[in-house]
């Protein structure tokens, strides 16, 4: 039996790969190693009642076009927005942030009134940003490097983009995509609790400190996303982030296309320079016209392809690729809501992300310690109960809490994490939240600690990066993954990409997975024209 | 009472530059330097009566070869008592790795073919980018407004001269321009000292460590860099870096221009929008149509201009014009030469013994907190003299050092010494023993002495965001400004600092090219 395209991976790029090309008819198949579908999209029952969302908790940056053309909504798919959260500082106060604007500003200027002026003016110029990053996120890079007639033309598009702003704001975004999330946040603000809250969405996932250059692209990368229309927002997926794989599942199989789980590549086929199918750990092999690897660029060619079929130029590029693990993960089953002293009852703040980090300085000083080889001691948290919003996810009462943590290095001091390390990691985490939430331990009824060592394990992902590399300018638009290769193919014919490692990078987007079904779409088309042109002949 | 139609504020290496430049051209300038001595960074104070002065450059890196040729500077007593100098990068065991010739052109010590060709491969690549981006440093820098008076056929042959790479290197440029310098070194090179030795450098006078994104450019910035008419390569002066001062003010007075020292800049005079002169701090009134800037753009808008003549966002901008200095100066007059377990005295000594030494020295500094162990780099003026006599000194640039330290001035000068006498000691054991007079200058002590905003040599710091048609800030770019008759033309401009004389060069040229401030 033989496809028309071959996906592997059951992550949410690949099946948004996959949904729309069989939308457009192509027969495809969907493999995958584990023997569950949704790669870091996933929720899975580790103890008895509980769903967890093992790995990527919240959702926002999901493209809304891909949700409206494979009509997610349709196969069960519910985002529920989140209102905001907390930062405790350590003086025993905390800064409460919320989803409305007014609300946010009021409850800056309780902290610095000269910090909620100035909130007014950070917001206008980080959504400028945004509003012209967003359209790039669904259109193929332009290879600045090529006269082709696309490219230029995609050039040329891009040039009156941004001829539409003025002098100062293109200057501004030159900034801004330059400098560290800190230099930028000390040009508006003054409390360090609020620059330690705006500062997060700069960290999370890379393997960089807020000092760093280049952070404040990051922030860019966590703002381009919505919850109904609601720029920025974030929310849950009903039934934890594997209800966005189990949507795609079930759009896929609406449009004829298959899935198996349990089922990993050993290899991508190549004959004569092309790609041919797949070859399965059992030996089995599946004949497809063409390959899709929803893996990282490092693991689909060095672990999956023959190095020899590739040019030894292109091989040192991936193997440079950078895509080292900053972040772990801490899944845990709570008896009871946990309690902080330091927020009023009943308050609204818990059914957001709480942080214990209150100065950019200390975030800084956990990426010190990652630079170092070890995780951070005093680690920065992004910390959710999602059963607060969303009951489904554990039995009455009782509370599933995610804490995504940083930063926790690939390996520990050049060598491999060991279970003791992990243990050691988790326990530190623990030990934070017990300082906000006296009593806090002894409602935890189950935990998973997840550190880089595990997310490549069970997710695939290279160095467990959760990003598929790094987003670092080096690693973003044409030279994402490699300089020359930045449009979904690879030098291998009928071998695509379309995960995290291809522009425009991580994060629950679709938008790879996307673009490149578009990239093969396109190229089908051409194909297809040209045969009739020939035909014509 | 002469008249002048030009003043110049600030006679450093820029102003002297400026001022010479417009002198050539027909104009009667004035250059007010509020020190004794005009010069800039290229001047110092001796530590002790029978020893030569200590300016804060003690190499020569960049001097502009327009401004070396333009200003006859060696007609004018310029000479070198080393060029094409080599860099020792120490190791604490005497295992030394020696760099000749250009940005190391040649190795010699301990290190193997493969690290050899490896190294040869990525220098060759990385000045092969910053020949190419080299004709920046001499050009106004482009403005996106329109009607900038963009010079666009300069621009479009250095675009050219980067697409002239080829397709690989082009797009081994675009990856690489704004990557970070640890991540290359470590993808590309094996060996400690090596890799050391270059993250050093790429950071040298930067707020930046090597793992920080960015740094990388700053490197192909310092690549491109001339000095005594070869790029990338290092000389040193006879009679030291005083002597690049003197001949830049010989032959600025040559020209006819007037040089007045010990005259303090109060503020700049503005009538009716225009510039039209400046008022010393003694009260002092001079006038001239055109008042041209060399010192940090900060301080002439914020202090000179002041924000009554000024629009919010633009003193916003000059506030946010972000100037932390990263580095210390340290002097120590010595009862005889050094041994740095066997290295050539005569060569640039830097101790940075890897990627980490350095990143970790910045760690520090990011908190306003005193590393552990800085690194630096050395020289011994003393080793290239061809006379006897008189006793030894070394000049050492120390990094990193807070610009606003927590534990106060004193406390954190007492511990800088104190950590780089330690780390010395290791380098060459005995040091200590042989020191006589010992000063270690402070980012806050250089902007005390030199007036350089945070102590940064730069006036504005050198990174990205700061850089080229950002800066200091994309308004003031091309040197003129929204005060009419007013000019900036010091480091804070395009392409910065170090003793260049570029960016004064380019102000005057700009000036004179007739376009409107």
């Amino acid at each position: 039996m033989s496809y028309d395209a071959a996906i592997i991976g059951a992550g949410h790029n690949g099946l948004v790969a996959a949904c729309y090309l069989a939308r457009a008819g192509l027969k495809v198949v969907v493999v995958e190693k584990n023997d569950w579908i949704g790669g870091a999209a996933v929720s899975r029952e580790l103890y008895p009642g509980f769903t967890y969302s093992n790995c990527s908790y919240v959702c926002s940056l999901f493209r809304p076009e891909i949700m409206r053309d494979l009509e997610l909504p349709k196969h069960g798919l519910q985002v529920l927005p989140y209102e905001g959260g907390a930062v405790f500082t350590r003086d025993g106060g905390y800064l409460a942030t919320f989803r409305d604007h007014e609300a946010n500003r009021r409850e800056l200027m309780r902290h610095s009134p000269r910090d909620a002026e100035a909130y007014d003016r950070y917001s206008r110029d980080v959504m400028r940003h945004c509003r012209f990053i967003r359209p790039l996120l669904l259109r193929t890079p332009p290879d600045p490097a090529t006269f082709r007639p696309r490219d230029i033309a995609e050039l040329a598009w891009l040039g009156r983009k941004v001829g539409e702003m003025s002098e100062g704001q293109i200057c501004d975004m030159i900034r801004f995509w330059t400098m560290s999330i800190s230099d930028f946040l000390d040009e508006y603000f003054e409390s360090p609790v609020i620059k330690a809250y705006l500062a997060v969405s700069a960290i999370i996932g890379t393997a960089l400190g807020p000092m760093s250059p280049g952070s404040a692209y990051v922030l860019l990368h966590h703002y381009m996303g919505d919850v109904d229309g609601n720029v920025g927002a974030w929310g849950f997926a009903r039934g934890g982030m594997g209800a966005i794989t189990q949507a795609l599942t079930a759009s896929l199989r609406a449009a004829g296309g298959e899935v198996r789980t349990g089922a990993g590549v050993e290899k991508v086929l190549v004959a004569n320079g092309r790609a041919t199918g797949l070859r399965l750990e059992g030996g089995e092999e599946i004949a497809a016209r063409r390959v899709l690897s929803n893996m990282d660029v490092k693991r689909t060619f060095l672990k999956h392809v023959d190095t020899a079929e590739l040019p030894p130029a292109f091989v040192k590029r991936v193997e440079t690729f950078k895509s080292r693990g900053s972040s772990g993960k801490l899944n845990i089953a709570l008896d009871a809501a946990p309690h902080f002293p330091a927020l009023p009852d009943g308050a609204p703040m818990l059914k957001g992300d709480l942080h214990f980090t209150d100065s950019v300085e200390r975030m800084e000083r956990a990426y010190d310690d990652w630079k170092a080889g070890h995780f951070s001691r005093d680690p920065f948290q992004d910390t959710m109960i999602p059963t607060m919003i969303d009951p489904t996810m554990a039995p009455p009462g009782k509370h599933f809490m995610s804490c995504f943590i940083q930063y926790a290095p690939p390996k520990i001091e050049g060598r491999d994490w060991t279970d003791a390390d992990r243990d050691a990691f988790g326990q530190t985490v623990i030990d934070q939240i017990a300082e906000y939430s006296p009593g806090f331990k002894d409602r935890i009824l189950h935990m998973e600690v997840r550190t880089p060592r595990e997310l490549e394990a069970e997710v695939g992902l290279t160095d467990g990066n959760i990003f598929q590399g790094e987003l670092t300018f080096d690693q973003l638009l044409f030279n994402r993954p490699v300089p020359g290769y930045a449009q979904y193919k690879t030098p291998i014919r009928d071998l695509w990409l379309c995960g995290s490692s291809a522009h425009p990078g991580g994060g629950v987007m679709g938008a790879p997975g996307r673009n490149a079904a578009s990239e093969i779409l396109r190229d089908l088309r051409a194909k297809t024209e040209m045969r009739q042109a020939y035909a014509v002949v | 009472m002469p008249s002048y139609d030009t003043i110049i504020i600030g006679g450093g290496t820029n102003g002297l530059a400026c001022a010479a430049r417009l002198a050539k051209a027909g104009k009667r300038a004035l250059v007010l330097e509020a020190a004794e001595r005009a010069g800039g960074g290229a001047t110092g104070a001796a530590l002790a009566p029978d020893l030569a002065p200590m300016p804060l450059a003690h190499l020569l890196t960049t001097l502009d070869p327009r401004v070396l040729d333009g200003m006859e500077l060696e007609r004018h007593g310029l000479s070198y008592a080393a060029t094409g100098l080599t860099t020792t990068a120490l190791s604490p065991t005497g295992d030394h790795l020696v760099l000749e010739g250009p940005a190391g052109a040649g190795l010699s010590g301990t290190i193997d073919d493969a690290g050899r060709a490896a190294w040869e491969a990525l220098r060759r690549r990385l000045m092969s980018f910053a020949e190419a981006l080299a004709p920046f440093r001499a050009v106004t820098p482009p403005r996106i407004a329109r009607k900038a008076g963009n010079d666009n056929l300069k621009l479009a042959r250095i675009g050219l001269g980067l697409r002239r790479l080829g397709q690989d290197e082009f797009r081994e440029f675009l990856r690489m321009a704004l990557i970070n310098i640890a991540d290359v070194l470590e993808d590309e090179i094996a060996d400690d000292r090596l890799r050391g030795l270059v993250a050093f450098d790429a950071v040298l006078g930067a707020w930046l460590g090597p793992r920080s994104p960015n740094s990388l450019i700053l490197y192909l910035n310092r690549l491109a860099g001339e000095a005594a008419g070869t790029r990338a390569a290092l000389a040193l002066p006879r009679g030291g870096m005083g002597a690049v001062a003197d001949a830049m003010a010989r032959s600025a007075e040559a020209a006819g221009v007037t040089l007045r020292t010990g005259a303090r800049v109060g503020r700049v005079l503005i009538e009716e929008d225009r510039a039209c002169g400046v008022i010393l701090a003694d009260g002092e009134e001079i006038r001239a149509g055109l008042v041209v800037s060399a010192i940090g753009p900060k301080a002439t808008f914020l202090d000179l201009v002041g924000a009554r003549h000024l629009d919010t966002g633009f003193v916003r901008r000059a506030t946010n014009i972000r100037a932390r200095g990263g580095a210390a100066k340290l002097h120590l007059a010595l009862k005889g030469a050094p041994d740095f377990r066997g290295a050539d005295p005569a060569t640039r000594l830097v101790i940075a013994p890897d990627i980490a030494s350095v990143e970790e020295a910045f760690n520090a500094t990011k908190y306003g907190e005193v590393p552990e162990r800085p690194v630096m780099e050395i020289v011994l003026p003393k080793a290239h003299e061809r006379e006897a006599g008189g006793g030894h000194v070394l000049s050492a640039i120390v990094q990193f050092a807070p610009h606003a330290p927590r534990a106060g001035l004193d406390e954190a000068r007492r511990r800088m010494l104190a950590n780089t006498l330690e780390v010395l000691e290791t380098y060459a054991p005995g040091i200590g023993g042989l020191i006589t007079h010992s000063e270690l200058l402070m980012p806050q002590d250089i902007e005390a002495r030199y007036g350089m905003a945070g102590g940064n040599w730069h006036h504005a710091e050198l990174s990205v965001e700061q850089m080229l048609f950002l800066r200091p800030f994309a308004e003031v770019a091309q040197y003129a400004t929204p005060v009419a008759g007013l000019w900036l033309a010091g480091a804070g401009s395009h392409p910065g600092g170090g003793v260049s004389g570029a960016a004064g060069w380019n102000a005057a040229e700009r000036i004179l090219s007739g376009v409107a401030a």
